[in-house]
């Protein structure tokens, strides 16, 4: 066993388990949270069920982005999009059979692959040309996009540029799944791809990624407007009700 | 007062994004509540030694009690979907005024204080210490929103700048660092009763002028009654009804209304004032014990329904949160919505054809409307997500001949503030507020250049004495505006048809 696949091993052992637990732990805090008032930006669904389409539009379409700007919807949504592709196709490296949706997104994943680094190229150049974009970008917005990049860049290199041995990438991921080290193939490429892709699930749970899971618990999108039918009252407001 | 001159912003034919220009409104400072104006509300006096610890520890609370605050500090990307969407920013240039930067004045703090990433590399994330710098920017630029939500509309994750603003100002009272006009006017609701500071026998007296005034104008006894026990509605109404102009027309078509339909009606000394302040500090307890006031004065008259006039942030407190501040509301008739608009109230009567109008009598009028950006974005009316923009223009266009919408990108959900809405409707805040009304002045220039519109109405308090004042800066009459029940006040009829 070399070196180099104990530390990919351990190193994607921890990502998850930041990924995992960091996410959980954020999560379990939004939920936690209590909303004491109804803040429904409105016109807003009446119902549970007009609160569900609302939130898969905004899910799933990027509804509020669309009405905001549509250069940054274009390129926001691409990104998302052919992420989500890409991240499908990937999936072939983490099972054996390798189920048919994933055999069938194949195609369409690989050349996702371009339309995501164009769509990245477009957001990271509104941070230059917008002026009010390049006024509130910190290093890190501009330093997530290049992390990005660099991930979608290295991995396009390795599918259309210089082939890496998959054959031996999915025994070893197979093996950190089945707690059974296959040999990492020591390919500069691959090492570089699979440190960012660590990097990213490590920062996952300490950015902005949080937007993530901060989107369903947003008050604004997830509350019915149902304040006169409905009496909301959080706990910490209902003690005042009993001092009084 | 004296205010340092400004230049009023010159009016374009169509809306431009202005550039960024750093600092524009750095100088712009609202009067800081005084000693006794913040005591008398419980907060402390001044800034205390330790008040950094302090405000830190406030910032906690807050994030604990307020998902919103919590879920909009952490969720945004810096996309910039909201950057040209405030109306200060669209009327200044100043970057601090893009929601997001306001936003992230907190959020950098925020960051400092409460993430691993701006702990331990504060420079990579823009996280900074809450020095006196940091603070007084805070104070400079959270008193430069007025809460109108129109940034979360556009928003991909909801964030609520308004949120933001609220705990701000939270945190700043607890530290010391009150706004004087805001804090001031919650001390008189207190003391006196009301926003205006007029006392019952001030307004009763003004009431018994009104009855007078329409006895002139219709030969009828329309009454306006107060602290009438067994009335069927109480009305709760912003002090401006009383005696603003234009407000106090559309009192007397709230009165008329309730004449011709034969509904008895009251007014209550005890709570004579819609307008609530208690949510522009975004401080609950103030919102609940102002709140408090319009239960305690509805059963002590014993009466049924509860109508709520023409205010904006009064409307989206009763609406969206007296059920929770003051509910249930058991005690009253449950056939009717609890709390109604006055808009509800008389969208009601003419759909069953309760009351007539002679519309002729509103002829010399162009009108237009502006949505009020609480009624607009934080509320609702009748029984269908965006009833708020349908009964107050179906009223108009059952009272007028002459009605035209302004562009679709500046009403509705999209509406802009009046610029003196959430607390900044103070004359030592004058310069903002005739740069935040820009985009709706430019909305309002292509209706009057297109369709000679001479009439905004309006249903809220502040927009109605904002426009009064902000109009002429831009070259029309400050009597363009008025509200949805002067129309109504003009063309109804009354008894003796």
């Amino acid at each position: 066993m070399s070196i180099l696949t104990v530390i990919y091993a351990l190193l994607f052992y921890v990502a998850t388990a930041v990924l995992v637990l960091g996410v959980a732990r954020k999560i379990r805090s939004y939920a936690k949270t209590p909303a004491p008032l109804k803040i429904p930006t409105t016109p807003a669904p009446t119902t549970a069920a007009g609160v569900r389409w609302r939130m898969a539009r905004e899910v799933v379409l990027f509804e509020s982005l669309f009405k905001s700007s549509k250069w940054t919807w274009i390129f926001g949504w691409l990104f998302h999009v052919t992420l989500l592709l890409v991240t499908l196709r990937h999936l072939r490296y983490f099972q054996d059979p390798v189920w048919l949706p994933v055999v069938l997104v194949q195609p369409f994943g690989t050349y996702a692959g371009f339309a995501m680094v164009a769509a990245l190229g477009g957001l990271w150049a509104r941070r230059w040309l917008v002026d009010r974009v390049r006024y509130i970008s910190t290093p890190s917005d501009h330093l997530m996009l290049v992390l990005l990049l660099a991930i979608g860049l290295s991995g396009l290199a390795m599918r259309f540029v210089a082939h890496t041995d998959i054959v031996a990438l999915k025994a070893f991921v197979l093996g950190l799944m089945r707690f059974d080290w296959q040999p990492l193939p020591a390919d500069p490429v691959l090492l570089v791809h699979l440190a960012l892709v660590a990097l990213l699930m490590l920062i996952f749970p300490i950015s902005k990624l949080l937007h993530a899971p901060g989107l369903f618990f947003s008050p604004t999108r997830n509350q019915a407007d149902n304040a006169r039918e409905v009496r909301h009252i959080s706990a910490w407001a209902a003690a005042l009700d009993k001092k009084a | 007062m004296a205010t340092a001159k400004f230049e009023t912003p010159k009016l374009k034919s169509y809306p431009v994004i202005p550039l960024v220009q750093v600092g524009a409104m750095s100088h712009i400072k609202s009067f800081p509540a005084s000693g006794p104006i913040q005591k008398a509300l419980g907060f402390p006096e001044e800034l205390p030694e330790d008040w950094q610890e302090k405000a830190i520890a406030k910032m906690g609370e807050l994030l604990g009690k307020y998902r919103s605050l919590q879920v909009y500090m952490d969720a945004c990307v810096h996309c910039g979907a909201c950057s040209d969407k405030c109306h200060y920013f669209l009327g200044s240039g100043d970057p601090k005024n893009m929601p997001v930067a306001r936003q992230d004045l907190m959020r950098k703090v925020y960051r400092r204080y409460f993430t691993f990433a701006g702990k331990h590399f504060p420079k990579l994330v823009g996280a900074v210490d809450l020095t006196r710098e940091v603070l007084d920017e805070w104070y400079s630029y959270f008193n430069q929103c007025s809460e109108c939500r129109r940034c979360s509309v556009f928003c991909p994750y909801g964030i609520d700048t308004a949120e933001v603003t609220m705990a701000a100002r939270e945190i700043m009272d607890s530290i010391g660092l009150g706004q004087k006009y805001s804090n001031e006017i919650i001390g008189k609701v207190h003391r006196i009763g009301n926003n205006l500071g007029l006392p019952g026998p001030a307004l009763i007296n003004t009431l018994e002028g009104l009855e007078e005034d329409t006895k002139d104008e219709t030969g009828l006894d329309i009454k306006f009654p107060i602290d009438v026990k067994g009335a069927e509605v109480l009305l709760i109404t912003p002090s401006a009804d009383f005696f603003s102009e234009p407000h106090v027309e559309s009192l007397i078509g709230y009165a008329k209304v309730f004449h011709a339909a034969g509904i008895s009606w009251t007014l209550s000394s005890h709570a004579s004032e819609a307008g609530n302040f208690g949510m522009f500090i975004g401080n609950y307890e103030q919102m609940r014990n102002i709140s408090m006031r319009v239960k305690e004065a509805a059963l002590e008259l014993g009466v049924k329904r509860i109508v709520v006039g023409e205010c904006g942030h009064a409307w989206r407190v009763a609406y969206s949160f007296w059920n929770t501040l003051i509910g249930p509301f058991d005690y009253l008739d449950q056939r009717y919505p609890v709390p109604q608009h006055i808009c509800e109230l008389t969208d009601d009567l003419i759909q069953r054809g309760a009351i007539q109008f002679d519309k002729e009598a509103n002829d010399d009028r162009i009108i237009t409307f502006h949505d009020s950006c609480n009624v607009a974005r934080g509320s609702r009316m009748g029984n269908m997500a965006g009833g708020q923009f349908v009964i107050p223009r179906r009223i108009i266009t059952s009272v007028a001949n002459h009605f035209y919408d302004m562009a679709p990108e500046t009403i509705h959900e999209s509406t802009f503030c009046c610029g003196g809405g959430g607390g900044l409707l103070t004359d030592d805040l004058m310069e903002l507020r005739v740069k935040g009304a820009l985009p709706r002045m430019e909305a309002l220039k292509s209706l009057v250049d297109e369709h000679q519109v001479n009439f905004m109405a309006t249903i809220c308090a502040i927009c109605k004495a904002q426009f009064t004042k902000v109009l002429p800066y831009y070259g029309f009459n400050m009597s363009m505006v008025g509200g949805v029940h002067q129309l109504v006040s003009k063309a109804i009829r009354l008894g003796d048809k």
